[in-house]
């Protein structure tokens, strides 16, 4: 079972000697990338809470960036999908994907035209 | 396609044994399991997503709700929880520790890492279960009015929250909780709050530094971001809209604000720790199997492989809720 493993990571920026090696440097990276989340939950600057892009917090982007930045490298390397066949590796993670991308396209419309009834109708709703 | 083509290396493509995605039986079923319940997780998440979208401008925040860390007292967002997410994020490398081990047929080092990996497993638990029993007896206890909206008190002059303790009124009262000895068992109620609407009102009406927090979150202005605090006068007027005391979170009422937050608080995490109790027992049973040189007979570790994928994949999971449950 002994299988070939890719030893780089970031596309061939860092390149470990053993697999035990790139273990540990993936685990300081997904460290590295905790602490700042951490650190922007806590401290949240202001020009990042009161900006928005595509309708969304900028804070918010950076933290759905990052977990999905964490989400690759787990799967990656912590689930070995960087050493399984190409065919393999779409089948898994590109199906969920397009499946959870339209779900949440669905669910989150939605919940936005209810907002709107909630906010703009003529009943309260706070009493 | 011609099925009697049966010349040369085509000669048992149709004949079973072969791996076209080089993966064996048992890692390909643990894949197929793992995409499934991926798609469990989201939908679970994108339905708190839509709640969460609905009451956008009311919905609890995360920072005021999770503020406590074990034996400290004080106000401490989000380290406790971020404390844990090391801990499953060390725990999923000392599983793939002993995965490449297993690779390597070092049978004593696959040992030690996946006990690592169990303990690391059972400290997450622990601390899930230290944030729920938190979350469940409450902080300070609020008051929900008739429609179902929260009231928190606030200190004006420090801005800090205030604790219904801090501020009721004891009033005489014969009320105790019914319990189904003294009338219809069926009539009995589990639990009481501390303090009745009426020594709220009263107290409120004698503090004149308490005032009222709603729920709704400013949109604009200076305050962005912040819940609103009510004027004085504007307190005492909401206050008759309350219809409850309540201390904590349930299913039914939830101090922190509006109540499908504690249900899905409840739901998601409690899904993904019932995930983590079943990764420990797995880990366990394998470690035990190791132990017993059941996979160096077997000639390979493929099992603890196996586990491993399942294990990265709580922890895959906990990215996500911690993002959308702490972070978002």
């Amino acid at each position: 079972m002994a299988h070939a493993h890719k030893l780089e990571i970031f596309r061939g920026l860092v390149k470990f000697k053993s697999n035990t090696q790139k273990i540990w440097g993936v685990l300081i990276f997904l460290s590295i990338i905790t602490a700042i989340e951490v650190a922007l939950g806590i401290v949240k600057p202001q020009f990042l809470t009161h900006n928005y892009v595509l309708g969304m917090k900028i804070l918010n982007w950076i933290f759905i960036i990052l977990t999905l930045v964490k989400a690759y490298y787990i799967t990656w390397d912590f689930m070995h999908m960087r050493d399984e066949k190409a065919s393999l590796r779409r089948s898994v993670v590109w199906t969920p994907i397009f499946l959870v991308a339209y779900l949440l396209f669905i669910l989150l419309v939605e919940a936005q035209y209810i907002y709107e009834v909630y906010h703009d109708g003529f009943i309260t709703w706070n009493f | 396609m011609d099925s009697t083509v049966t010349t040369g290396t085509n000669e048992k493509v149709w004949g079973g044994g072969n791996q076209p995605l080089n993966a064996s039986y048992g890692k390909l079923m643990m894949w197929f399991f793992l995409v499934s319940d991926a798609l469990t997780f989201s939908g679970f998440l994108a339905a708190y997503g839509f709640s969460r979208f609905k009451f956008i401008e009311s919905w609890p925040i995360a920072d005021e709700v999770f503020t406590h860390i074990p034996f400290f007292h004080g106000n401490y967002p989000m380290y406790y929880v971020a404390f844990m997410t090391f801990i499953l994020i060390m725990s999923s490398v000392t599983m793939v520790l002993a995965v490449d081990a297993g690779h390597k047929m070092k049978k004593n080092a696959v040992i030690w890492y996946l006990f690592l990996t169990v303990i690391g497993g059972a400290i997450f638990v622990g601390s899930q279960a230290w944030e729920w029993a938190t979350f469940i007896s409450g902080d300070h206890g609020a008051v929900e009015t008739r429609s179902g909206r929260i009231l928190q008190f606030v200190n004006a002059d420090t801005g800090e929250r205030a604790s219904l303790a801090d501020f009721a009124k004891t009033l005489p009262s014969e009320r105790t909780v019914h319990e189904n000895k003294n009338g219809l068992w069926f009539t009995a109620e589990g639990y009481m709050p501390s303090y009745s609407l009426a020594e709220i009102e009263a107290g409120l009406k004698e503090h004149s530094n308490i005032v009222i927090r709603t729920e709704d979150i400013h949109q604009e202005g200076e305050h962005m971001g912040h819940k609103t605090v009510l004027s004085r006068e504007a307190s005492l007027e909401k206050i008759k809209d309350g219809k409850y005391v309540v201390e904590g979170a349930n299913l039914i009422h939830n101090e922190y604000g509006n109540r499908l937050f504690a249900d899905f608080f409840f739901f998601i995490t409690g899904f993904h720790g019932f995930h983590v109790f079943s990764g420990v027992i797995f880990n366990l049973i394998i470690f035990f199997n190791v132990i017993l040189g059941t996979y160096e007979k077997r000639g390979h570790y493929e099992m603890v492989e196996k586990v491993g994928l399942y294990w990265h994949f709580v922890d895959l999971v906990w990215v996500f809720v911690f993002t959308f449950f702490y972070l978002v």
